[in-house]
């Protein structure tokens, strides 16, 4: 909210010589940041006085209209300017800055000649004078004399803070609340405009509108104030209009700116009907059946049936404490009024101001609580000055329902020390429980009742009690300890995994990336992605309409991202992301609402936890071009679907694991080039070669590679036994098999271990001949050399017992896969 | 040819020469060839030995064994000083450019945010804290209601929330990382002492400071007799841990829903406060909500953004090279090994 000081000064005895700089300070110590601070003047220099305009004349073959103007400037001779402004006429009151005045931004104005003419100073508009942004016209004045001080006139010099003012402190959303923080903050005196104002004038009768709430959820208090005989077109003082912009707001109508001036003043929004409108009696009701209704800024809505209202008998007139409606609006026909103050319920207002997407000044009001207090206050000020302003007279005054007062607190003042973790005494406590408006009832020097005032309805515990006084006293005067935590504080399993998993792969030449998790419904259809895959979550209102689908795999946001980087000019390249994936696979739970008045029972916590859906955690990984490059020292080589593999195998590993390997065909990546890995018969991993496809259709290069390994699904084993480490020779035994090229490597060497006994120590691959070559894929045969290493744990092993051992692996390779010997 | 004293000191003479002429190893071979091999001179006199009286042969015996004992030992000072001169050479001839760029793998890196993360993970756990995460995609009573933002609280139109659909799923991408710590509050008594950090979303456009996904970390104690004092001095050894010794921190009475009191914590870095984060007592609604009883435990929250962390500490001015996932970005901060 923008506040300028002359005006909270007229409640806050702020002496002269406090900086502007002190008054943010103060804002800020009590919890209200300021977003701007605006000395409004400072940088304005006179003379610029008020001129009426005698005579204007049109500076013939100009293409813009530029008239030359006389003044009387209060001076003993006429002063001449040109001026390109049209929006005045002979009579009027302007603002004009004389030779020698220095306007914002080092404008210094000097007579000059324009226009063939002698310009002798300038008629000024808002924007030159920095009292804002409205530049469509120049000033024209309700009031003043040729030749006053227009910069004492219009209280130019002030200092405006725009005060951000948090959703607990709807108090604070006006000139009271805000000079009221600011007082108790500089420890100096105030006083509540609310007391200024004199009800004694109004009486609840039965002259004027009648008013009534006819559903009590939707409003604790009304007061209706109705007036007659408004001369519509009377002017808002100068006073007045100031006031409003340097609040930010503009001056419309005398009746519209004096609801505006009192809702800036006190915080309560005030609503004036045009009374000649209204059918029979005012209703606060829910709109009840869907229907039309057109709002102030002309805009047709759709009332939605809970929408709370303010309607007559026959119609709705505005949309309750959000905005009134065009119809009843008043006009410049207007004579006879009804100004309405309400407590209308924050949550419906809310409802209201979200639904039809309709932020305004009352509704923020409203949604942060009014003072419930200020309904006849707020009603009665604005009638006053409508009277006083607008020529009124008083006709009658109407309401219904009860003012609402915060419940009290029981207290124990011993708890602000307890809670803050420093002393404050309970004179201390009282006194800037008092400084906020609480009224205290003392039982003992630990029992206390408090009163919290009417417009503090967020005063409930005495934690929230706690933190007016902690404000007050200032929270920096707290001096930090450090609690001790709990033993044995680890990581998880899985977290320890995380990090060795990231730091495996760093080490590897991979550089982390972290991606959104927004896709589009065309990579998911590139990618081939089907089935759990294909089964993504939507965000209702995503950032982008083109990708409103939550990912179900790395690989979307992993190749778009290598994609940037080749197009960064990256040549070699290796991503890789550790992050959650989701996929509307699972039945979820439905959550009916849960009340937070206690804690919900085991069934209703187990009920929200099983609405979540569960979020594996993948690491996925991307490799375009040459992992081992070429250079000085030879050829590079390019990274290939086996160091995919490897890599992903290595992954499930470092965990503990042992994968198996076994052959896929998964989309997006190469038909034939693809490995799925198990871990206890569980596909826990892919890896391989992309489709080429795939990468065409992502214009990434041929070839380029990628693996995922589900993270959170490899088993976390206990720590093993050790086994003790023989000292005995190995000895190996090499054997070459042929086997149909379709049977899979890893099947072979799983016969291999099969039937080659327990002393064999390891067995690995060394050579692959395809016969025929690549071409006889399909109906040809493979030769696989593996050598057999075997070692006792107590006694060196003969070769004769060996040759047995590999004897029998083959044959076991021979019954499984059908493999002979090579010759 | 008969053996005589002056004979064998003529060979033992002409085999020193040798020894002492010869410019290489190979040289040096064929030298001892010629001079005490089976056919050199000294050797042939070592056969005659045979034939002499005693007299002559312990004689002679005695002449030849020192010639034979000194040119052994010459021929190895030769034969080292001439291993030496090749050693030399060799090396020499060997020597190449190591500072020949011969990088044949890739850099790799770690992103910086997982080098916070971590580094902030290890500070609390030495605190006795433990790490705990939870799902992203959550429950909109964990993420809102249980932290005091019924549905229509105002607080929660502060915070732009991805809605997942139907409306009636009433899951929400998470908005901070505080459905954690109800999640730890409903499944743990107290005492409890955990960090939470992980990802959140703000329906926000991506710009140089904003981003709709960022990372946040957040803490939450819940024992007996904590007070706001601890959060002060937590919020305090936090930041001169992360930001340097000299770092101070002040906190600005604010309001967050689920503390109160509440407070903004900035610190003060490189000459001026910067904002960090939130945090503030837990509010005694949320404990009840949980099944924790106020009277008998208090509690603080914070949270931080990750990312403005980051930004400050690093000096990145432009939240784009924190997003995009380009490689040059992660490299320059390497593996995060210090």
């Amino acid at each position: 909210m923008k506040v300028p000081l002359s005006w909270i000064r007229e409640y806050a005895s702020i002496s002269s010589d406090v900086r502007a700089s002190e008054i943010e300070a103060a804002f800020v110590a009590v919890g209200f940041e300021v977003e701007e601070v605006v000395e409004q003047g400072s940088d304005l220099t006179g003379p610029v006085v008020v001129g009426r305009v005698l005579t204007i004349e049109l500076v013939e073959g100009q293409k813009k209209p530029i008239r030359y103007v006389a003044l009387d400037c209060g001076e003993a001779e006429t002063r001449y300017v040109i001026c390109g402004a049209t929006n005045f006429v002979v009579g009027d009151l302007v603002v004009v800055s004389l030779p020698g005045a220095v306007l914002p931004g080092g404008f210094a104005i000097a007579a000059r000649q324009t226009y063939g003419h002698i310009s002798n100073g300038m008629i000024c508009s808002s924007r030159e004078l920095g009292l804002g942004d409205d530049h469509t016209g120049i000033i024209v004045l309700p009031e003043g004399s040729p030749g006053v001080d227009a910069i004492e006139l219009l209280k130019i010099r002030d200092i405006v803070f725009d005060v951000a003012v948090n959703p607990d402190r709807g108090y604070a959303l006006s000139i009271r609340g805000l000079a009221r923080e600011l007082a108790g903050s500089l420890k100096v005196a105030y006083r509540d405009p609310a007391g200024d104002v004199d009800l004694s004038f109004f009486a609840i009768n039965s002259a004027g509108i009648q008013v009534s709430i006819d559903d009590p959820t939707g409003a604790n208090v009304i007061f209706i104030q109705s007036l007659q005989g408004f001369n519509s077109v009377a002017l808002t003082p100068l006073w007045m209009r100031r006031r409003l912009e340097k609040c930010g707001m503009r001056s419309i109508s005398l009746a519209v700116d004096v609801t505006n001036y009192v809702m800036l003043e006190l915080g309560q929004p005030l609503h004036a009907f045009d009374s000649a409108k209204i059918t029979g009696a005012l209703h606060i009701r829910r709109a009840g059946r869907e229907q039309e209704f057109i709002t102030l800024d002309g805009q047709a809505r759709k009332l939605e049936a809970t929408n709370l209202v303010v309607a007559d008998d026959q119609r709705v007139l505005a949309l309750a404490g959000t905005m009134g409606g065009l119809d009843s609006e008043v006009t410049e026909s207007t004579s006879t009024l009804a100004i309405e103050a309400a407590r209308f319920d924050p949550i419906s207002v809310a409802k209201n101001s979200r639904f039809h997407r309709l932020s305004s000044e009352a509704s923020r009001r409203f949604e942060r609580a009014v003072d419930p207090a200020l309904a006849a206050i707020a009603s009665g000020r604005a009638a006053q000055l409508l009277i006083e302003l607008g020529g009124a007279t008083y006709v009658g005054s109407a309401t219904d329902g009860q003012i609402l007062l915060p419940p009290t607190v029981a207290f124990d003042p011993n708890f602000v020390s307890k809670l803050l973790g420093t002393s404050v005494s309970n004179e201390t406590v009282q006194a800037h429980l008092e400084l906020v408006g609480c009224v205290i009832e003392k039982l003992s020097t630990s029992s206390w009742i408090v009163t919290p005032p009417t417009w503090r309805s967020d005063l409930v515990n005495p934690s929230d009690l706690v933190e007016e006084v902690g404000r007050l006293v200032g929270l920096n005067s707290i001096v930090g300890t450090l609690p001790v935590g709990r033993a044995n504080a680890t990581l998880s399993p899985l977290q320890y995994r995380k990090r060795g998993v990231a730091q495996y792969l760093a080490n590897r030449g991979f550089s982390e990336v972290n991606n959104y998790p927004f896709v589009s419904q065309e990579i998911v259809d590139t990618l081939g992605f089907t089935g759990v895959r294909a089964a993504s979550f939507k965000i209702a209102n995503p950032i982008s309409d083109q990708a409103p689908l939550l990912r179900t795999h790395l690989l979307p946001g992993l190749l778009e991202a290598a994609k940037r980087n080749l197009n960064r000019g990256a040549k070699d390249l290796a991503i890789f992301e550790i992050g959650t994936v989701f996929r509307d696979v699972a039945k979820l739970a439905h959550v009916s609402p849960v009340p937070t008045t206690s804690r919900p029972s085991e069934e209703t916590v187990a009920t929200i936890y099983a609405s979540v859906p569960p979020q594996p955690l993948f690491v996925g990984g991307v490799v375009v071009g040459e992992l081992d490059r070429d250079g000085w020292w030879g050829a590079g080589r390019p990274f290939d679907w086996s160091d995919a593999t490897t890599l992903a195998l290595s992954i499930i590993e470092l965990t503990g694991n042992a994968g198996v390997i076994v052959q896929s065909d998964l989309a997006p990546w190469h038909p034939g080039r693809c490995a799925e890995i198990q871990v206890a018969g569980k596909a826990v991993a892919h890896a391989g070669e992309l489709h080429p496809r795939v990468l065409e259709a992502l214009g990434l290069p041929p070839r380029s590679c990628a693996f995922a390994v589900i993270l959170s699904e490899l088993p976390v084993l206990s720590s093993k036994g050790a086994k003790p480490i023989s000292t005995m020779p190995a000895a190996t035994q090499d054997v070459s098999l042929i086997v149909d090229s379709l049977i899979p490597a890893a099947m072979v060497e799983a016969a291999l271990v099969a039937g080659a006994g327990a002393l064999l120590e390891s067995v690995n691959l060394f050579d692959r001949y395809q016969f025929g070559g690549a071409a006889d894929v399909g109906g040809g045969k493979v030769s696989l050399a593996f050598t057999l290493t075997f070692r006792a744990p107590d006694r060196t092993l003969t070769s004769d017992e060996v040759s047995g051992y590999r004897e029998s692996a083959v044959a076991s390779a021979a019954v499984a896969c059908g493999a002979v010997v090579r010759a | 040819m008969s053996l005589s004293e002056i004979s064998i000191e003529d060979a033992k003479a002409a085999a020193l020469a040798a020894i002492a002429t010869a410019d290489s190893l190979d040289h040096l071979k064929d030298v001892k060839l010629a001079h005490i091999g089976d056919r050199s001179p000294i050797s042939r006199a070592n056969q005659q030995l045979g034939s002499l009286n005693s007299e002559e042969r312990a004689k002679f015996g005695k002449i030849l064994g020192k010639a034979k004992g000194a040119i052994a030992l010459a021929f190895d000072a030769r034969g080292q000083i001439l291993e030496a001169e090749r050693d030399v050479r060799v090396l020499i001839e060997e020597r190449v450019d190591v500072t020949i760029p011969a990088r044949r793998t890739l850099k790799g890196g770690l992103h910086p945010l997982t080098i916070l993360t971590n580094e902030i993970c290890d500070l609390f756990l030495g605190m006795g804290y433990r790490v705990a995460e939870g799902p992203e995609l959550e429950a909109e009573w964990l993420n809102f209601d249980a932290l005091n933002m019924a549905s229509d609280h105002p607080a929660r139109t502060m915070q732009d929330t991805f809605f997942i659909e139907p409306e009636n799923s009433h899951l929400v991408l998470r908005t901070h990382t505080s459905p954690v710590q109800v999640r730890t509050m409903l499944e743990e008594k107290p005492p409890i002492y955990v960090i939470c950090p992980g990802r959140t979303y703000r329906a926000d456009e991506l710009d140089a400071t904003h981003t709709p996904v960022f990372s946040q970390v957040e803490g939450l104690v819940i024992d007996k007799g904590i007070t706001m004092a601890d959060l002060k001095g937590t919020l305090d050894h936090f930041a001169r841990s992360i930001f340097g010794p000299d770092v101070k921190t002040r906190l600005r009475s604010s309001f967050f829903p689920f503390t109160e009191p509440s407070a903004e914590v900035d610190f003060f870095f490189n000459g001026r406060w910067i904002e960090w984060g939130g945090c503030g007592m837990v509010n005694p609604k949320v404990l009840v909500a949980c099944g924790i009883d106020p009277d008998v435990y208090s509690g603080f929250a914070f949270g931080m953004g990750l990312e403005r962390t980051l930004m400050v500490r690093h000096g990145i001015t432009d939240m784009h090279d924190i997003v995009e996932g380009d490689v040059r970005f992660s490299q320059s901060f390497g593996a995060g090994v210090k």
